[in-house]
């Protein structure tokens, strides 16, 4: 599937950008091909909101580069607007307006794009089309706001955590939409700092922390590269009889064996031989075991493994 | 609905955008009734206050039947037939203007107070009735034609400030508060993510605000003229002028006041800051001559008093536009200046 001779939707080089003294991106680089959906990774302050803004042609960049479908901001801004859809971080759309005038008002701004009507069918919300904006739930609101950027039929789509604040219903209903989008062979560019959205809508991932990527590739990739397949976390021992952590770490298939919030987390190849050899550790030592759970490594598990911290820590 | 939208003359973004301003404002019940309701009621309640008065009728008092039959024939005098007692203390308190009592040798006695215009009319009037009634014949006839001109009452003068004051508030606020509230909300970042251009944002306020104007001045000035004949005597048309460039005059300001403010407070603040010195001293209520002649100038280069001046003069003068030229550079100066700066240092995001 991959395409190495198509030119890139998006590349960005050496880009830096600072607010008075802090470094919101510091010599970014990223690529993004024509027809995929690609993710940016990070928590909270990484730069990903700075980063998709400076592509969306909202922000200045203090230096780098910055080409979008072949086009520069300073030389074809006006190209650029016609080709873009966007979405934004927290837009909230004239609350007085029904859902059908304000897709016609954003309608009317671009030079070609599907009927209004048309749009909001593709976004399910017929049933309100007269309904005021201000009376929507969030979720219909966030749709209305994905509509807004479907109204020009752009090339290319930015959206800047399109789920944040939504219910997990919601949330679903709202990938499906971006799903079938992907199918329509739109080059998609999605902030996030929810793993699994990340990991179930994107064909690439950037994880960004800092201003930086830190790690690239399919989540699979990443998934596979930095941490071995499962994640086993225990709660055992006493004060009296605490557990012995660097014996957990000789065992076979068990790596990266670190505490947090009182259990303890490791990392495991092969389940099947890495558990009984725990469970016989455990006997070993004859500490008590109060608690065993697995599951399946995730992005969560690779940005905690590089950073030490979580995606959702403040 | 077979007409794609990008034909059709709604589909012009101009077009898109002044719909909005014009439907937010109207889904708006307390702008309508700020911007409607409350200059007419303002206006009734003062013209009410100080309306004109017919001509007073004084009160005297007579002590005998006989004179208070003759002081009857006066239809200015409200005659009350008092005993002698009574009628010095209603004198005493000012309940009657002047007592009439019989003297000696068939004469009258008026009491009154000579420093009292009041009671100086009294005797008049009193006098007069008393020898008519005793056969007195007027040696030359008269007759009165009574004056009772529009365009100098107080009335007249109240309405054009309030279609100022009216003008300056709901460009300022219509401007100020849509604009930042679209900044606060993100929206103005999310329109300019679009294709729109930027002056067509701006153009759809003064649009939004010409369509509103006509209702606006409409509603006032046929107010005025319907319920107190308060006089427009320049032209329509220069009238027209004069409301157009006092409103994007005033949607400058707004636009100036708006252009970098984040928050609806401290918007609020700074569009009365703005205001307040203007409705004190611009002369809506009272003639701003009131103030020492050192702050004239200042108070004249306000943009309040040039649109206030020109309205009055245009109105019970029928000044023409030529005529008006001192109050219309001040205008335009306003207008180029603010709408200059705003467009500088406007925060598109």
């Amino acid at each position: 599937m991959s395409q190495p001779a198509a030119k890139p939707a998006l590349r960005v080089r050496h880009l830096r950008k600072t607010y008075k003294d802090v470094v919101a991106v510091d010599g970014l680089d990223l690529e993004v091909r024509p027809g995929e959906c690609f993710g940016l990774l990070g928590p909270n302050g990484a730069g990903k909101t700075t980063t998709i803004e400076i592509c969306e042609g909202l922000t200045a960049l203090d230096t780098g580069e910055v080409e979008v479908l072949g086009l520069k901001w300073e030389i074809d801004a006006k190209e650029l607007r016609q080709r873009l859809g966007i979405q934004l971080q927290e837009t909230q759309l004239a609350e007085k307006l029904t859902v059908l005038e304000t897709i016609c008002l954003f309608r009317s701004f671009y030079r070609q794009g599907p009927e209004p009507s048309e749009v909001i069918s593709l976004v399910q919300l017929e049933e309100k089309s007269k309904s005021r904006v201000g009376n929507l739930s969030g979720g219909q609101k966030q749709r209305l706001a994905l509509a807004c950027a479907l109204v020009g039929n752009p090339d290319f789509l930015f959206l800047d955590e399109p789920t944040t604040g939504l219910d997990p219903q919601a949330r679903r209903q709202l990938w499906d939409l971006i799903e079938q989008f992907k199918l329509a062979g739109r080059t998609i560019l999605l902030t996030t700092h929810y793993m699994d959205e990340a990991e179930r809508l994107c064909e690439r991932v950037a994880i960004m922390d800092h201003g930086k990527v830190i790690a690239l590739g399919t989540p699979r990739e990443l998934i596979a590269s930095v941490c071995a397949e499962h994640m086993v976390e225990i709660s055992a021992g006493t004060a009296a009889r605490p557990l012995d952590l660097p014996a957990l770490s000789r065992i076979d298939g068990i790596r990266d064996v670190r505490t947090e919030n009182g259990s303890v987390l490791m990392q495991v190849s092969a389940l099947h031989h890495a558990v009984p050899a725990l469970l016989d550790e455990l006997d070993r030592q004859a500490v008590p075991l109060t608690e065993l759970r697995t599951h399946s490594a995730t992005l969560e598990d690779v940005f905690v493994t590089l950073t030490g911290r979580h995606l959702r820590d403040e | 609905m077979n007409k794609t939208f990008n034909s059709s003359f709604a589909a012009h973004p101009l077009v898109q955008l002044t719909l909005v301003r014009f439907r937010e404002f109207m889904r708006e019940p307390e702008a309508l009734f700020w911007v409607f309701i409350f200059p007419i009621l303002l206006a009734a309640g003062l013209g009410i206050a100080f309306r004109n008065r017919p001509a007073d009728v004084l009160k005297i008092a007579a002590v005998t039947p006989e004179l208070a039959r003759s002081l009857k024939i006066e239809k200015l005098l409200d005659v009350q037939e008092l005993s002698p007692e009574a009628a010095a203390e209603a004198l005493r308190t000012g309940k009657v203007a002047l007592l009439a009592e019989p003297g000696p040798a068939a004469s009258v006695v008026y009491h009154f107070d000579d420093t009292n215009p009041e009671g100086r009319a009294a005797r008049m009037l009193a006098d007069r009735a008393v020898q008519r009634s005793a056969g007195r014949v007027d040696p030359v006839a008269s007759a009165d034609q009574l004056l009772r001109e529009p365009g100098s009452r107080y009335i007249d003068f109240l309405v054009p400030g309030l279609l100022g004051m009216n003008l300056m508030g709901s460009a300022i606020w219509g401007m100020g508060f849509t604009v930042v509230d679209a900044r606060r909300k993100k929206l103005i970042k999310r329109l300019v993510a679009t294709p729109m251009p930027r002056h067509y944002y701006l153009l759809s306020f003064l649009l939004s605000r010409l369509l509103l104007l006509v209702v606006e001045v409409g509603v006032v000035l046929g107010f005025g003229a319907v319920v107190f004949h308060v006089p427009v005597r320049g032209t329509l048309s220069a009238m027209a002028v004069l409301c157009v460039l006092s409103s994007f005059t005033f949607c400058a300001l707004g636009l100036l006041l708006a252009s970098r403010v984040q928050t609806i407070e401290a918007a609020s603040g700074l569009m009365n800051a703005v205001m307040m010195p203007m409705w004190i001293m611009s002369g809506v209520f009272f003639s701003a001559q009131r103030f020492p002649d050192m702050v004239q100038p200042a108070i004249k280069a306000l943009p309040l008093t040039a649109v206030i001046d020109a309205l009055r003069a245009h109105m019970l003068q029928g000044y023409s536009l030529a005529q008006l030229t001192p109050q219309i550079a001040i205008l335009g100066g306003w207008l180029v200046v603010c709408f200059g700066v705003a467009l500088k240092i406007f925060r598109w995001r």
